[in-house]
């Protein structure tokens, strides 16, 4: 699974901490999203979008979906 | 280094139960030596020193509950997978060694320690994985 993450983060000027603090999560787990080593559950992957104020698939898209 | 309130929590246990464990061993060894107890006496001595390392089985076990870091879980369980893979592989190993009289008699509680050495490999594994991008 593909994300925008790093770009959403970027767009706020958060560090991979700062977003970690406001997802209540690691910095590790932020890395590990961002880069595609891990793909969230479902509730933090709605927590995540939540954050953005943006739909889910508005940040994570299926490999399969990809162009 | 991520460190959640349930990894501390499981830190200072851990240390308890480290401190219980060398003070309960070094006691019923003394005991055994100089004035051995008989009986039901004896098995509940000879227990003791188990009893923390099962407590501190009991606080990983908490532990892997209570983390609220989905990602450390994962990275958690899977050091604990291989940690258990490589205890009852060695286990099972060294038991066939040993029934065709091609290793030694080991006590049954080294399980235990190759759990905990499992658990070293388990962190390796995982610190090799996340250095080398495959999660």
């Amino acid at each position: 699974m593909k994300n925008r993450l790093k770009v959403l983060r970027a767009e706020r000027d958060w560090s991979q901490a700062d977003l970690a603090d406001r997802l209540e999560v690691s910095r590790q787990s932020v890395n590990a999203i961002e880069t595609g080593r891990y793909d969230p559950s479902l509730p933090l992957a709605f927590k995540i979008a939540e954050l953005f104020d943006l739909a889910i698939e508005d940040i994570f898209t299926s490999l399969s979906k990809e162009p | 280094m991520h460190k959640s309130p349930a990894l501390r929590r499981y830190n200072y246990t851990v240390l308890g139960l480290s401190l219980a464990y060398m003070g309960a061993l070094f006691g019923i060894v003394a005991l055994f030596r100089t004035r051995p107890p008989h009986g039901a006496l004896a098995y509940a001595a000879a227990i003791l020193p188990a009893l923390p390392l099962v407590g501190i089985f009991l606080a990983w076990g908490r532990y892997l509950t209570d983390e609220p870091d989905e990602y450390i879980r994962m990275l958690t369980i899977r050091q604990t997978l291989i940690a258990t893979g490589f205890m009852l592989s060695a286990t099972t190993i060294w038991g066939f060694l040993e029934s065709f009289g091609l290793a030694v008699h080991i006590p049954a509680y080294a399980a235990g320690i190759l759990w905990f050495a499992g658990l070293m490999l388990g962190g390796c594994v995982n610190i090799f994985a996340v250095r080398t991008g495959r999660s």
